[in-house]
C-alpha cells in the first residue's frame, strides 16, 4: 500500500510537471524543434529580446501589476481597517459579499462586464474613455482587492483591541495610532496582499482579453496572439521566463508570510491560490 | 461605546465606491444589455432565443462535468496520500501543488498543447520509434484532458487541506474496530472531507465550464463552448446583446449552482478550506 501510494503520487506530480518540464528543457533547444535536441543554447531568448513587442509587453506587464497591485493594496488596506471597525453586521455582510463578486464569478463574466461599462463610458464624450492602459489598470485593480481584504482583514480580527485603545489612551490621533500601532502589526498581510495582487495581474489573461486594446498588450495576452497560429520557439522561452518569475515570487510570497497562522478563510472559490502566502 | 473617529468611518469609502462603479455597475450593465435589443429597446427576444444555444451549453456542461469526475477520481487519492506523510514532507508537496497554480493557465494549456500537438513532444518521440503518430490535439479528449491538467491542483488542495486537519486517531479507530482499508475511506473519510470535495468540485466546475481558451487550442477550434461563444459575441459578431444575455444565464446557473453545493456542505458548520 505505501509503495503503491508512492507511486501513485510521483505519476499524478509527473502528469502535473511535465509538459512545463518539456517546455522549459526545449525552450533551451537551438534546433527549434522537438524532432531533435541539437544543442543547449539562449538563442531563443537572444530572439525572444529582438522582438520590440515582447520587450514591450514585459514592460506594459510590470508597469500594470505594480500599479494595480499597489492601488488595490492602499484601498484595500483602508478597507479592511474600515470593514473590522463597522458595528453594523449587515453593512459588513453586503461589503463583503460583493467584494468576493470577482472571486465567486468565472473570470470571463467579469471581463466582459468590464467590457460592456468601458463600451458605455466611451459614448460620453467628456470622460474620453478608450480600451487601454487605464481600462486595463482598473480591471486588474478590481480583481486585486478581494484578494488584498483577504489577506489584510484577518491581521484586523486577530489584532488586540487594547492595543490600540492603550495608544489614543496616551495620547495619539487615530491616525497617529493607525500608522504606529496598526499598520505594523498588519504588515506582513498586507505585503502578502500586494504580492498576491502583482502575481494575479501579471498572470491574467481572460478579463484582459476583453478590456485590452491593440496599442496596450500585456505578455499573456501577446502570448495568446502570437500562438493562434504557429508554434514559435522564441514563445516557449518566454513562458519559461514566466514560470521562472513566478517561481521567484512564490518562494518570496511564501518567505514574507512564513511561519504565520493561516487567516480564517470560508468557502470562496479559487482560494486556493491565496494559500500560498500563508 | 466609544464614538467612531472620522478616519474609521472614513477609511472603506474609496472601496465601497470602487465596488459601486466596477463591480456593481458593470454587471447591471450585463443584465441592461441581455434585456434589450440592439437599438436599445426593451427586449426578450435574447433570453428567448438561447434555445439555438442549447447544443453548446449541453457540450459545455457534460465536458465540464466530466472534467471535474476525473479530477475528484485522480485528486481524492492524491489529496488523501498526502496528508498521509510526515509533516515536513506534506509542506514540500502542497509547495509543489501549488507551483503550476500560480502559473497564468493560458501558458500551462500551451505547454500541454506543445507535448500533444501534431508536431509535438509526443508525436516527434512516437515517429522516431517508427510507430503511428496519434492525432490528439482537436478531440474531444483533449479538451477534457486540458481542463483536468489545468484544474487538478484546484480539487486536491481544498480536500487536502480538510484531511489534513482530522486526527488520525480516527483512522486508527476504524481500523482497530475491523475496518479495511476500503471501508475506512467509504466511512470515515469520505464523509468527514465533504466539504473539501464540494469545495473542490465547484473551483474545477466553474472554470471549466467557462473556459474559452482551452478548447481554442487543445480542441483545434472544433469545439464551441459557452465561453467560446461568449468570447465571439462580444469580441467578433459584436452581438453584445446575445452575449451578455449568455453570460447572464451563464452566472445565475452557476451562483445557484454554488449555493446549492454550499448548502449541501454546510451541515457540518462548513468550517474550513484552504
Amino acid at each position: 500500500m505505501k509503495v503503491l501510494s508512492k507511486i501513485y503520487m510521483v505519476l499524478v506530480f509527473g502528469m502535473l510537471y511535465a509538459p512545463i518540464v518539456v517546455l522549459v528543457l526545449f525552450s533551451f533547444n537551438r534546433a527549434g524543434s522537438f524532432n531533435n535536441y541539437s544543442e543547449f543554447s539562449f538563442y531563443w531568448y537572444r530572439e525572444l529580446f529582438r522582438d520590440s513587442t515582447a520587450i514591450d509587453a514585459l514592460k506594459n506587464s510590470l508597469i500594470l501589476a505594480t500599479l494595480s497591485s499597489v492601488i488595490a493594496t492602499v484601498i484595500g488596506t483602508l478597507a479592511a481597517y474600515g470593514i473590522s471597525r463597522m458595528r453594523n453586521k449587515y453593512v459588513k455582510t453586503a461589503i463583503t459579499s460583493v467584494t468576493n463578486i470577482p472571486m465567486m464569478n468565472p473570470d470571463i463574466v467579469t471581463g466582459v462586464s468590464m467590457m460592456l461599462l468601458f463600451a458605455a463610458a466611451s459614448a460620453i464624450p467628456f470622460l474620453n474613455v478608450e480600451m487601454g492602459f487605464g481600462t486595463m489598470l482598473i480591471a486588474h485593480t478590481t480583481f486585486n482587492l478581494p484578494y488584498v481584504i483577504l489577506s489584510v482583514l484577518p491581521k484586523f480580527k486577530q489584532m488586540d483591541k487594547h492595543l490600540t485603545e492603550a495608544a489614543l489612551d496616551l495620547g495619539c490621533t487615530p491616525a497617529k495610532t493607525f500608522l504606529k500601532v496598526e499598520l505594523p502589526f498588519i504588515l506582513p498581510g498586507v505585503v502578502s496582499g500586494l504580492m498576491l495582487g502583482f502575481t494575479l495581474s501579471l498572470d491574467d489573461f481572460v478579463i484582459s482579453h476583453f478590456v485590452s486594446s491593440s496599442d496596450f498588450k500585456t505578455l499573456p495576452l501577446y502570448v495568446y496572439n502570437q500562438t493562434a497560429h504557429d508554434v514559435k520557439f522564441s514563445m516557449y522561452a518566454l513562458c519559461a521566463l514566466m514560470v521562472f518569475a513566478i517561481l521567484v515570487l512564490m518562494i518570496l510570497v511564501n518567505f514574507a508570510g512564513g511561519g504565520e497562522k493561516k487567516p480564517e478563510h470560508r468557502k470562496k472559490r479559487k482560494k486556493a491560490r491565496v494559500v500560498g502566502k500563508i | 461605546m466609544k464614538r467612531k473617529s472620522f478616519l474609521e468611518k472614513a477609511a472603506a469609502v474609496p472601496h465601497i465606491v470602487w465596488m459601486i462603479l466596477f463591480i456593481v455597475a458593470p454587471l447591471l450593465f450585463v443584465v441592461y444589455f441581455a434585456f434589450t435589443d440592439a437599438a436599445g429597446n426593451f427586449s426578450f427576444s435574447n433570453i428567448l432565443n438561447l434555445s439555438n444555444y442549447g447544443e453548446i451549453f449541453l457540450m459545455s456542461v457534460l465536458f465540464a462535468f466530466l472534467a471535474t469526475v476525473i479530477c475528484l477520481l485522480l485528486g481524492y487519492p492524491l489529496a488523501f496520500f498526502m496528508s498521509r506523510l510526515k509533516p515536513s514532507a506534506q509542506r514540500v508537496f502542497v509547495l509543489l501543488l501549488m507551483l503550476p497554480m500560480w502559473i497564468s493557465l493560458l501558458i500551462r494549456t500551451y505547454s500541454l498543447l506543445a507535448l500533444l500537438d501534431n508536431g509535438g513532444l509526443l508525436n516527434s518521440l512516437l515517429a522516431k520509434l517508427n510507430l503511428p503518430t496519434v492525432k490528439i490535439v482537436g478531440t474531444p479528449g483533449a479538451v477534457i484532458l486540458g481542463m483536468v491538467y489545468d484544474f487538478l491542483p484546484y480539487m486536491v488542495l481544498p480536500i487536502y487541506t480538510t484531511l489534513s486537519k482530522l486526527d488520525i486517531k480516527l483512522f486508527e479507530a476504524a481500523e482497530d474496530l475491523g475496518c479495511n482499508g476500503v471501508q475506512t475511506l467509504f466511512k470515515v473519510a469520505l464523509p468527514l472531507s465533504k466539504s473539501g470535495i464540494i469545495s473542490g468540485i465547484t473551483m474545477v466546475f466553474v472554470p471549466s465550464i467557462s473556459t474559452f481558451y482551452i478548447s481554442q487550442k487543445l480542441g483545434g477550434g472544433r469545439f464551441d463552448l459557452i465561453g467560446d461563444t461568449i468570447e465571439r459575441q462580444f469580441l467578433m459578431n459584436n452581438n453584445k446583446n446575445v452575449g451578455a444575455a449568455i453570460s447572464l444565464v451563464m452566472m445565475i446557473l452557476i451562483l445557484i449552482s454554488v449555493a446549492v453545493m454550499n448548502r449541501f456542505g454546510d451541515d457540518d458548520g462548513g468550517e474550513l478550506i484552504v
